[in-house]
């Protein structure tokens, strides 16, 4: 049975599911179980949920020496940009130890990071930054755009025995929709079809899915039937979903709220150049944020983000195939 | 009469640890004389630093933790891993402690608690304080020793951990080993305590925890403060920070010396950065190893014989140890993409 939730409600019910399933999850983080009527603290105890200093490096770094030792630990960081001052244990050190170790050691963590809350949040926590994340060995890369997903996709984040960043966009936080109740698991490295198409493939990435679903009716009023793809995961990245979709239509447009040059637009485009080139029958466009820090003010902040219109627009000037 | 629980047989052990970590460093040096290019990228050693980690490791009961800082090569030693597998991971070999994966400066050996190790300066800290969460948790008592250099005590990673540590009350003992050094810089040169003649340990007071330093060449004060610490720690008092003063006796890692291979083991900073020939002399005088066997046969708890066959056995298993690495083959080229997610 599903009934409807909001985004973040999603992920917190996952959370709260696996440390009911699993003994050996935790949660930790900033500004969690302060007070004796936390949820979290009521049911699971001081032991498995505790609050951290603003100590991202000693955070992420103990939850990493906690899953050495046989636990999970989920990590609040709240914004994405939090990560960036424990970098080092982000993507040289979580990511190190299996592969260093010969398989010896696992560490699976889930880090919890709130990205791309642009409403007048300014240039330093506004970043799209799982681009930066992507092409991470041993790292993987979780990215829900719907409520559904953001429950599956920490479900199986949780119980995956690799770290994994979860990245959940704040302006989704409060959207509604309808989740599954009880165990629901989306797999990671496993894109979704949101709506079938014939004439161009959109890849939409996170928060954007929204925005291509929107355009792609504004396409659909002009004869142009868009598919639309949420690869809902960028490591592993189901490349294989987006080529048997571009092989059917010929033309491409990825839509992703970062800069350009960080993207992980760029690499998908860069993947389906390489290995579906034959397929190909416009160049593939790409939607993305300019390269800019985003600003505090409104109008310079739409100027600089992807948005609906500008999907369509990409679509409808980009050659049509004879 | 003896002011600590060590018996006879306890000391001889301490003693064969540190000639067995002494005689292994050695052989590792001695690789890049004796074969060149069979060690590649960048070793460090742990020798001046054997009384140390046997003192430390000497404290911990077997389902205790550790980690440690890239100089890492002592410590399975001392926890019972096979030196063959080490010395044959440092050459990069099928039949290394990781598979040839991890190399010299990430020995890791899970079944005897040595979680894992970081090549970046301080970042292994809060892996341990996280290890001690998980034991908390357990709640059996387990104690876990976070190794580090001074120089780690200059990373947020340091200060951040022991923070956290300190609040939480958390199973872990902080052993800084304090060499002087960091790379080619003076300990007083990048410390503000050092600077004004204060030990690295008081560090510990801005955390409201144990700060204490202790002569890191003696393996026996080195095991009373750090039993002290863990003590301290399994009774679910808290951290300690102990400051073991060491002296690295080789420099701080192989020569870089691209391109081609290094060919020798460098000089010691003190000689071949700041030309103060007569400290480190002063330090091979206080060589921990020469100093705990003429105390030791001195106050015959072994005999001058005794202490020769043990070192005669030493140099057998290392050679041995380097006799395995060599002969063992490299692992096929396509297992690089082993391991990639778990």
């Amino acid at each position: 049975m599903a009934r409807e939730l909001p985004y973040i409600a999603a992920i917190g019910e996952a959370i709260h599911q696996e440390m009911e399933r699993d003994d050996t999850v935790l949660y930790i983080g900033q500004n969690i179980a302060t007070t004796d009527d936390d949820p979290y603290l009521k049911a699971f105890g001081s032991d498995r949920v505790r609050v951290t200093p603003i100590s991202e490096t000693a955070e992420i770094g103990m939850a990493i020496g906690a899953a050495m030792a046989g636990y999970r630990p989920v990590v609040e960081l709240y914004m994405a940009e939090f990560m960036l001052v424990a970098m080092d244990q982000v993507v040289n050190e979580a990511n190190r130890f299996h592969y260093m170790t010969a398989g010896q050691v696992n560490v699976p963590v889930v880090l919890k990071a709130g990205y791309g809350f642009t409403a007048g949040w300014a240039g330093q926590h506004t970043g799209t930054i799982y681009g930066m994340f992507m092409g991470v060995p041993g790292l993987k890369v979780a990215l829900p755009a719907t409520p559904a997903d953001a429950k599956g996709l920490m479900t199986a984040s949780i119980r995956d025995d690799n770290p994994v960043v979860f990245f959940h966009h704040y302006l989704l936080t409060l959207e509604h929709g309808d989740v599954p109740e009880g165990e629901h698991v989306v797999p990671l490295g496993q894109a979704n079809v949101v709506r079938e198409g014939g004439d161009v493939t959109i890849v939409a990435l996170g928060y954007m899915l929204g925005q291509a679903l929107e355009a792609a009716e504004q396409l659909a009023s002009e004869g142009v039937q868009a598919e639309v793809i949420d690869p809902r995961t960028l490591a592993p990245l189901d490349t294989a979903t987006i080529l048997t979709s571009v092989e059917k239509t010929g033309r491409l447009v990825v839509v992703d709220q970062s800069t350009r040059h960080g993207s992980a637009a760029a690499v998908i485009a860069a993947e389906v150049a390489s290995e579906g080139f034959s397929s190909l029958k416009a160049p593939v466009q790409l939607v993305t944020a300019l390269d800019a820090t985003i600003p505090y003010s409104e109008p310079m902040e739409q100027y600089l983000l992807p948005d609906a219109a500008k999907i369509a627009a990409a679509v409808l000037e980009s050659p049509v195939p004879a | 009469m003896p002011d600590h629980d060590l018996d006879r047989e306890r000391l001889v052990w301490i003693f064969t640890q540190m000639l067995r970590v002494r005689e292994f460093e050695e052989r590792v040096k001695r690789t890049f004389e004796e074969h060149p290019g069979v060690i590649r990228g960048h070793t460090h050693l742990a020798d001046g630093a054997e009384a140390s980690i046997v003192g430390s490791l000497a404290t911990l009961r077997p389902d205790d933790q550790l980690l440690t800082t890239y100089r890492c090569h002592g410590y399975p030693i001392v926890l019972g891993t096979d030196p063959k597998a080490i010395m044959a991971e440092i050459y990069g070999r099928k039949d290394g402690l990781c598979g040839g994966y991890g190399g010299s400066m990430h020995l890791t050996d899970v079944g005897r608690g040595f979680l894992g190790t970081s090549g970046i300066v301080g970042q292994g800290i809060p892996h341990a304080a996280g290890a001690a969460y998980a034991a908390q948790i357990r709640g059996q008592g387990q104690v876990v020793l976070s190794f580090f250099g001074d120089g780690a005590t200059k990373q947020g990673a340091f200060h951040e951990t022991l923070n956290i540590a300190s609040l939480w009350k958390l199973p872990v003992v902080f052993v800084m080993e304090n060499n002087n050094y960091n790379v080619h810089t003076r300990v007083e040169q990048e410390d503000a305590n050092a600077a004004v003649g204060e030990p690295l340990a008081v560090k510990a007071k801005a955390h409201s925890m144990p700060g204490v330093s202790v002569d890191g060449g003696d393996p026996i004060a080195v095991y009373e403060t750090v039993s002290a610490a863990v003590e301290r720690a399994r009774s679910g008092e808290g951290p300690t920070l102990v400051e073991s003063l060491v002296y690295r006796l080789s420099a701080h890692g192989n020569l870089i010396a691209p391109p081609g291979v290094p060919l020798h083991y460098p000089e010691h900073e003190a000689i071949a950065h700041f030309g103060n020939r007569e400290e480190y002399e002063a330090a091979l005088r206080g060589d921990p190893v020469p100093r705990f066997r003429g105390r030791l046969v001195e106050d015959g708890t072994v005999s001058a014989e005794d202490a020769d066959r043990i070192a005669e056995e030493v140099r057998a298993e290392m050679q041995a140890a380097v006799d395995f690495g060599l002969e063992s083959p490299f692992p096929p080229a396509e297992a690089a993409t082993n391991y990639v997610y778990a």
